[in-house]
């Protein structure tokens, strides 16, 4: 039984963020090449997880009055960190020549990436 | 007991993306895929042990939010630069 409106605003942005990650894990699934997928992983996963992050920091200061500096921290590393990681990935990724999807009808950096890059080395 | 039900059904909804995650880890074609479903399941390690404590009315776990993101994003930053360019740190006498 849900006793206050502390759990239901717990559970509210726990649930969600839980369906959120639970959609982008299909994304990852069902995506075709890794640039669609980086989106799936990047994006909407940090949303799933900042929505779980802030309903367990308001359940802890509604229902204990604790209010935990450690997950701020948490939450503020995972916003900051996560984008940076992707765009890690892509980078590697198109560096390394991980070809697009045959549905794509453009690349836009191909043309810079053969004149400038492949040219320092 | 509601309140239990839906952290129990969270746990479920995350512990089936973690699942779509290793499948993405084992079939995926190039090893970008791998690094980039890895650092997923580290995220989504993050938000477990957050509803796990949740669960459990206890603090002793907010130390593992933050070293799991810490961990899990070093990883990522070092695969990439290992696949990139074949080594993680340069040295100085490269140029």
């Amino acid at each position: 039984m849900l006793h206050g409106s502390d759990e239901v605003i717990a559970a509210l942005f726990i649930l969600a963020g839980s369906i959120i990650v639970f959609v982008s894990a299909i994304g990852i699934i069902r995506l075709p090449d890794v640039y669609t997928r980086s989106h799936a992983a990047s994006k909407s996963s940090t949303l799933g997880v900042l929505s779980t992050l802030v309903g367990t920091l308001l359940y802890f200061l509604i229902s204990e009055g604790y209010f935990s500096i450690r997950l701020i921290m948490g939450i503020f590393f995972v916003f900051l960190t996560a984008p940076v990681a992707a765009h890690l990935i892509a980078r590697s990724a198109y560096r390394n020549g991980v070809p697009l999807t045959e549905k794509s009808i453009e690349d836009e950096l191909k043309k810079y990436y053969f004149e400038n890059e492949l040219s320092k080395k | 007991m509601t309140f239990e039900i839906i952290m129990i059904v969270s746990l479920c909804l995350l512990t089936l993306s973690i699942l779509a995650n290793i499948y993405r880890v084992v079939k995926g074609p190039s090893s970008a895929d791998r690094i980039q479903a890895l650092d997923a399941i580290g995220i989504n390690l993050i938000a477990s042990i957050a509803v796990f404590s949740v669960l459990l009315h206890t603090h002793a776990f907010f130390d593992l939010i933050l070293l799991i993101g810490i961990l899990s994003f070093v990883g990522t930053v070092a695969f990439a630069r290992f696949t990139e360019r074949g080594m993680v740190i340069k040295q100085k006498d490269e140029g």
